[in-house]
């Protein structure tokens, strides 16, 4: 039983230890594991600790409250597809911030005439946390394909947002003011919900990596606000790494948009760029649909081939056979190397988790600033499932919607391959100028497919 | 808890950020997916605040608020730290020896 402040105060100085050692870790892929190991050693020694704190009550809801949700944790965590693991952050970032939002509206109930600070700290734990938890739900089901992937508009969206927004403001100060009503609280959660599935709604798949990194910084935010309310140092220091964490993500994720982080979250891109798209005039030239064999016959001549992953891959689950072709080039002499683009997938760093399951080594695996010098030197890209971050007009047309955007040179190799499935624009919603570039040929189908017919054709060469 | 000052608190917010900020700078692009399910991990911490609340809950509407925060905090942690280890154990240097897997 601990009953001495300092003692406490103490075992939670070494769990920040252990959780700045777990992201310190992180810095390079070998040592990476055994940093979450620390991080994990760290977690059950501030959950024991909080455990036997004195004069803690309540164990008949405690004892199923840990098995319960532990169990529902385990069970994800074990059975969740890579493919899928943009909905599971989004799942574990609402949790985490409604459990802050909660932990808030109990301290309000509790409080007897709490000072400023403390109000301060309560709304801004359940304002964010409550911000965090339901814009992550949209964010999962827009993922899971539960709703529209495409952004979901309508006039007059950003004002009432803001509405919204301000109305949660408002109560805030109400409460601040000295208002002390269980209503004040409840309505503020009511409204800082509604925001958050808002705020996420008009957002499309494509712009889905800002948004997660985003409520991953908010969760975190939430989670440091809380220790505020409860005056603990954990929560307050792991919350901000967190916090920290998310908005370096989020920082990342749109400068490799060339957008600003309000652009993506209040441009409704989708609707623009569809725009732009019409205006465009068709000059006749058109797109060369191609064969398995002649792809084959193509790769078979090759030297050195570069592979773009992108979404379509994770949408199909045909990492297993992007590796296996890339095994297969590989017997016959062709040097295969992965280009990665920073907003390839739904979330920073998803084509990186997804080859790695697949078994390709990460030597193998290139980011774009490594890779593009080489494009001019390789005999065939490979495009499979990527659109957006192949176009070229993001090089060289200033009106088109994406121009700025860092891309990957793909249009530089001596030849382009894109496995589509069909012509339809993807989330962009523009035409790619690469699929009619003389040198590109299209190969359409489902990309496992594709590539399963593709390994067999290579094979029999 | 110790009831710590706001200033001071307020200090120790702005030098974890800072740190934050300097730590996971350093981590690869390679590892963003980790770094994020690591971090969801983390903010799990807030299963501490849960507890407390719980433990500490002396009517029905604090202890069923608590249960609740409680569940979704032991999720949140448990999930976290199983669904990181599980991304980071694929992470290899070189390809393991190739075995024909059936995948789906």
């Amino acid at each position: 039983m601990i009953s001495d402040p300092d003692v406490l105060t103490l075992l939670y100085l070494v769990t920040i230890v252990c959780f700045v050692v777990a992201l310190k870790f992180l810095s390079s892929p070998r040592h990476a594991r055994k940093g979450n190991w620390v991080g994990g050693a760290g977690m059950l020694l501030a959950i024991g600790t909080t455990l036997l704190i004195d004069g803690l009550e309540n164990w008949a809801f405690m004892v199923p409250g840990l098995a319960l949700g532990g169990a529902v944790g385990l069970v994800g965590a074990r059975t969740v597809r890579m493919t899928a693991m943009p909905q599971m952050v989004a799942v574990f970032n609402g949790v985490g911030g409604g459990a802050a939002a909660l932990v808030a509206l109990a301290e309000w109930h509790d409080a007897l005439d709490p000072v400023w600070d403390e109000t301060l700290s309560i709304v801004l734990s359940a304002l964010i946390g409550s911000i965090s938890f339901a814009g992550s739900v949209v964010a999962f089901a827009k993922l899971q394909e539960l709703v529209s992937g495409r952004p979901i508009v309508f006039p007059g969206q950003n004002i009432v947002n803001v509405l919204v927004l301000g109305g949660a403001a408002v109560l805030g100060i109400v409460a601040l003011a000295g208002v002390e009503e269980q209503w004040v609280l409840y309505s503020l959660i009511a409204l800082a919900s509604l925001f958050g599935v808002m705020f996420v709604l008009p957002i499309g798949g494509a712009d889905m990596p800002v948004v997660i990194s985003l409520l991953n910084a908010f969760t975190g935010l939430a989670a440091s606000a809380t220790g505020f309310v409860l005056d603990s140092t954990v929560l307050i220091v792991s919350g901000m790494l967190v916090g920290a964490a998310g908005t370096l993500l989020t920082l990342l994720m749109a400068k490799a948009m060339n957008r600003s982080v309000a652009n993506v979250l209040f441009g409704a891109f989708g609707q623009v760029r569809t725009a732009a798209a019409g205006a465009r005039a068709d000059d006749g030239r058109t797109v060369r649909a191609t064969t398995p064999e002649d792809v084959a016959v193509q790769l078979g001549f090759a030297r050195k081939a570069i592979v773009v992953p992108g979404y379509g891959m994770a949408v199909a689950q045909a990492q297993h056979d992007v590796r296996q072709l890339a095994d297969v080039l590989e017997e016959k002499g062709v040097e295969v190397k992965y280009a990665i683009h920073p907003v390839a997938g739904r979330m920073p760093g998803h084509m990186n988790v997804l080859l790695a399951e697949a078994n390709v080594p990460y030597t193998q695996l290139f980011e774009m600033d490594e890779i593009n010098p080489e494009f001019p030197q390789a005999d065939v890209a490979i495009v499979i499932g990527a659109n957006d971050v192949t176009n070229p007009a993001a090089r060289s047309d200033p009106g088109s919607p994406i121009y700025g955007m860092p891309i990957l040179d793909v249009d530089k190799a001596a030849s382009v391959v894109v496995l589509k499935r069909s012509m339809n624009p993807g989330f962009a919603g523009i035409d790619n100028e690469l699929y009619l570039d003389p040198k590109t040929t299209m190969l359409f189908g489902d990309a496992k497919d594709s590539v399963l017919k593709l390994i067999s054709a290579v094979k029999n060469n | 808890m110790t009831d710590l000052p706001l200033v001071l608190e307020l200090t120790i917010l702005v030098l974890a950020a800072l740190l934050g900020f300097e730590v996971i700078s350093k981590v690869p692009t390679m590892l963003h997916t980790p770094l994020m399910s690591g971090a969801n991990f983390i903010h799990g911490i807030v299963i501490v605040g849960a507890i407390l609340v719980l433990g500490t809950a002396d009517d029905s509407f604090t202890k069923v608020v608590g249960f609740a925060a409680l569940v979704l905090a032991t999720a949140n942690v448990v999930g976290g730290w199983f669904v990181t280890d599980r991304m980071l154990g694929m992470f290899k240097r070189r390809p393991e020896p190739k075995r024909d897997e059936a995948d789906g």
